[in-house]
């Protein structure tokens, strides 16, 4: 019936409006979801956008967690990025992002109780390792045997929460902590723990980390050959041959890249607000940076603002379940429609439908 | 900063600059619980809800209270309760053991606001503790559960190896075994507390294994959906859930938080509230309550129910009481000695006759 044409002249106007859309239209039809669940959709819309960063009440503290909840989905966001411009998809930050959190808690409460400077950085640095690590094993299948990175990147997830339930359980197991599974609190093991840099925000390293690694991308992505080198991979693989890039080494080089921002991600975590290794410890960043990579239109600067966006529908999000008697499935049904409103824009953006008839 | 926020949240949110209006809570006394999962679970979580309006219930317009579900157990929940404190709340119930940490943070950050956590062990000046001895309904439960086995194979879906379910289970099989000498306990660990799948899964397995009588340590009400099907025997968990398997639903071990609730609450009103308390309370004080038995079950069963059930509530009967030998052999209690506090608070070993290893 429908017949979908590709757009030979693609408005950059529009595909720039696409996240500005998706938003304003996801709040319109979140509203009209609000509505229906007897809550009133301009109290609620505004709770969730309006109240963590202007509210007398909640703004001194929920503006320093807006960045805090950011800073992770920036960090993964930002690595897979990078591969997704090249037609690379990471779909496991979320499994690279446990394995980042295990090594480097691993190292750090082998040494417990020792204090020393070095133990900080070499956690992290032990955690970016972790994450990488992870991440390289998709990325050998895919570039050895051409085994579809999807598949295997996503089912290391599952691999990596039954690590994490070992290692809450048994190898990491707090010895103090009365048979209950968990780690040791790392913020109250001095040399590893990511204390907050800014006193009363908890604002941590990871924060500024995020922020620094949004200019480092900017960079790489649009001042250096690799990223042209990358750009050309995902527009024109065979013109990348030709140009002699070697596709296998970028491919390896975009899946490592991303697990180890999410290996990053998820030391400055577990050492700074989680504090611990625990069952459940992740809570589905790794996913929810595939949004907020898209929705900030695989650029730096857009995925930082994307990151804060999606944060802010977390922290305001909170605010309305409680003080409005939202349901939280509410809350995901709205977060999840703003991708679905960004790809279908896109369709619009890159696509034209033409009608066709029933001969 | 403030200023660039500003500016951007404008450009994106001009709908919401029209509304000055804020919310404004009329009551002088606000209790806001935070809940693992749903509180449509008919398990857990709907219970402390059941206590939640209770409270509504009993003091009206004097209190409000408020909740949020599907709070993690992480930098999540530290950040909810905070909110809840700026809020304005004077009482917080943090109704999951994984809330601990983050309830002593924000706790040492509002030092007027009054918590009470369930089933933790930490407690500040103003942070108190709640659990049920659920090990005593589990006595009850185990009895029931050894008297009506055909195959001999009870089946356990566990969630986490932490103490308390690892007690559930020790008491369980003691009062199983009591009624029934030659019963088998089969445990399958799932490490969530709410997830019907997985869930239904575990009794599945369990049932394929030849159990025809099912105990679970998990929330949801799948597990009785599945022994209706397969036409065996299981147990309500945390409420009644007959609903969900008329003829499968021998009675159930209901969490009576609602007393409590409405007790502590008064107390936080008339000032008398007091922190690092520590309660741990049974059948006896109301905390565990034994629902109706069903009909499946023999008259004389029944009977040999209530009277544990009774001997409990009065203190002659306590679940844990010599002899009882660990799972290695190694002798634990002493004929008629009855466990201690701190041995149950912190138990991580199987009595001797289990089968399997605790997940370390």
């Amino acid at each position: 019936m429908f017949k979908l044409i590709p757009r030979e002249n693609v408005s950059p106007v529009l595909s720039l409006l696409g996240p500005l859309f998706s938003v304003g239209l996801t709040m319109i039809v979140g509203g009209i979801l609000f509505y229906f669940l007897g809550v009133d959709p301009f109290a609620a819309i505004k709770m969730i956008f309006w109240d963590p960063l202007m509210s007398e009440t909640f703004s001194t503290y929920s503006i320093p967690q807006i960045f805090i909840k950011g800073a992770p989905l920036i960090l993964i966001a930002l690595g897979l990025s990078v591969g997704f411009k090249a037609n690379v998809w990471n779909i496991g930050a979320e499994g690279q992002y446990i394995m980042g959190a295990i090594f480097g808690a691993s190292f750090a409460l082998s040494l417990y109780p020792l204090e020393s400077i070095v133990i900080f950085p070499a956690m992290i640095l032990i955690g970016v390792i972790g994450g990488c690590l992870w991440s390289i094993i998709p990325a050998f299948l895919k570039v050895k045997f051409q085994v579809n990175e999807i598949l295997v990147s996503l089912m290391l997830v599952y691999v990596a929460e039954q690590i994490l339930a070992l290692a809450s359980l048994g190898f990491l197991r707090n010895p103090d902590g009365a048979g209950f599974p968990g780690s040791r609190n790392l913020n109250q093991y001095t040399s590893a723990s990511n204390a907050e840099i800014i006193v009363g925000t908890g604002i941590h390293l990871g924060v500024l980390l995020s922020l620094l690694m949004v200019i480092f991308f900017y960079v790489l992505l649009f001042r250096h050959s690799l990223g042209f080198k990358i750009k050309l991979l995902g527009n024109s693989p065979k013109a990348s041959g030709f140009s002699g890039d070697n596709s296998n080494k970028l491919i390896f080089l975009c899946l490592t890249l991303s697990g180890s921002l999410a290996g990053l991600a998820g030391i400055m975590e577990v050492a700074g607000p989680a504090g611990q290794i625990n069952i459940d410890f992740n809570v589905g960043y790794g996913f929810t940076a595939i949004i907020v990579a898209f929705l900030g239109r695989l650029n730096p600067i857009g995925i930082f603002f994307a990151g804060i966006v999606m944060a802010l529908t977390y922290v305001g999000g909170e605010l309305t379940q409680f003080m409005l008697n939202l349901p939280a499935a509410a809350i995901q049904v709205f977060q999840g429609m703003l991708l679905f409103f960004l790809l279908s824009f896109d369709l619009f953006v890159h696509y034209k439908i033409k009608l066709k008839g029933n001969k | 900063m403030r200023q660039f926020m500003k500016y951007f949240s404008a450009s994106f949110l001009f709908i919401s600059m029209v509304i000055t209006s804020s919310i404004a809570i009329a009551a002088d006394y606000k209790v806001g619980f935070i809940y693992i999962g749903p509180p449509g679970d008919h398990g857990w979580n709907y219970q402390h809800d059941v206590g939640r309006k209770a409270v509504d219930e009993a003091f009206g317009d004097k209190v409000e209270t408020f909740f949020q579900e599907n709070v993690p157990e992480s930098a999540d929940a530290e950040r909810v309760m905070t909110q809840m404190a700026l809020s304005g709340a004077d009482m917080i119930f943090a109704t999951s053991f994984g809330y601990m940490e983050p309830v002593l943070n924000v706790a040492k950050k509002f030092p007027k606001v009054k918590f009470e956590h369930a089933t933790g062990y930490m407690t500040a000046d103003n942070v108190s503790t709640y659990s049920a001895r659920f090990y005593e309904g589990r006595t009850v439960a185990g009895h029931i559960a050894g008297k009506m086995t055909k195959s001999n194979t009870i089946g356990y879906v566990a969630s986490y190896p932490i103490p308390e379910v690892v007690r559930g289970i020790n008491s369980a099989y003691l009062a199983a075994k009591k009624a029934n000498p030659n019963v088998e306990f089969k445990v399958i660990w799932i490490f969530t507390w709410y997830d019907p799948a997985k869930e239904a899964d575990a009794a599945k397995t369990l049932i394929s294994q030849g159990a025809d009588v099912i105990l679970q340590h998990v929330d949801s009400s799948a597990i009785m959906t599945v022994a209706e099907e397969a036409g065996v025997y299981a147990f309500g968990q945390a409420s009644d859930m007959s609903a969900f398997g008329p003829n499968a639903h021998l009675t159930a071990i209901i969490n009576g938080w609602a007393p409590y609730y409405v007790k502590k609450v008064k107390q936080g009103m008339d000032g008398t509230w007091k922190g690092a308390e520590q309660t741990f309370d049974g059948i006896g004080a109301g905390m565990v309550i034994i629902g109706p038995l069903s009909d499946k079950i023999p008259d004389s069963v029944k009977k040999e129910a209530m009277e544990i059930r009774d001997g409990i509530a009065s203190g002659t009967l306590h679940s844990f009481t010599g002899p009882i030998n660990k799972q290695d052999g190694s002798p634990w209690l002493k004929a008629g000695e009855t466990a201690d506090m701190g041995t149950l608070l912190g138990m991580n070993f199987y009595v001797e006759g289990i089968e399997g290893d605790i997940p370390q």
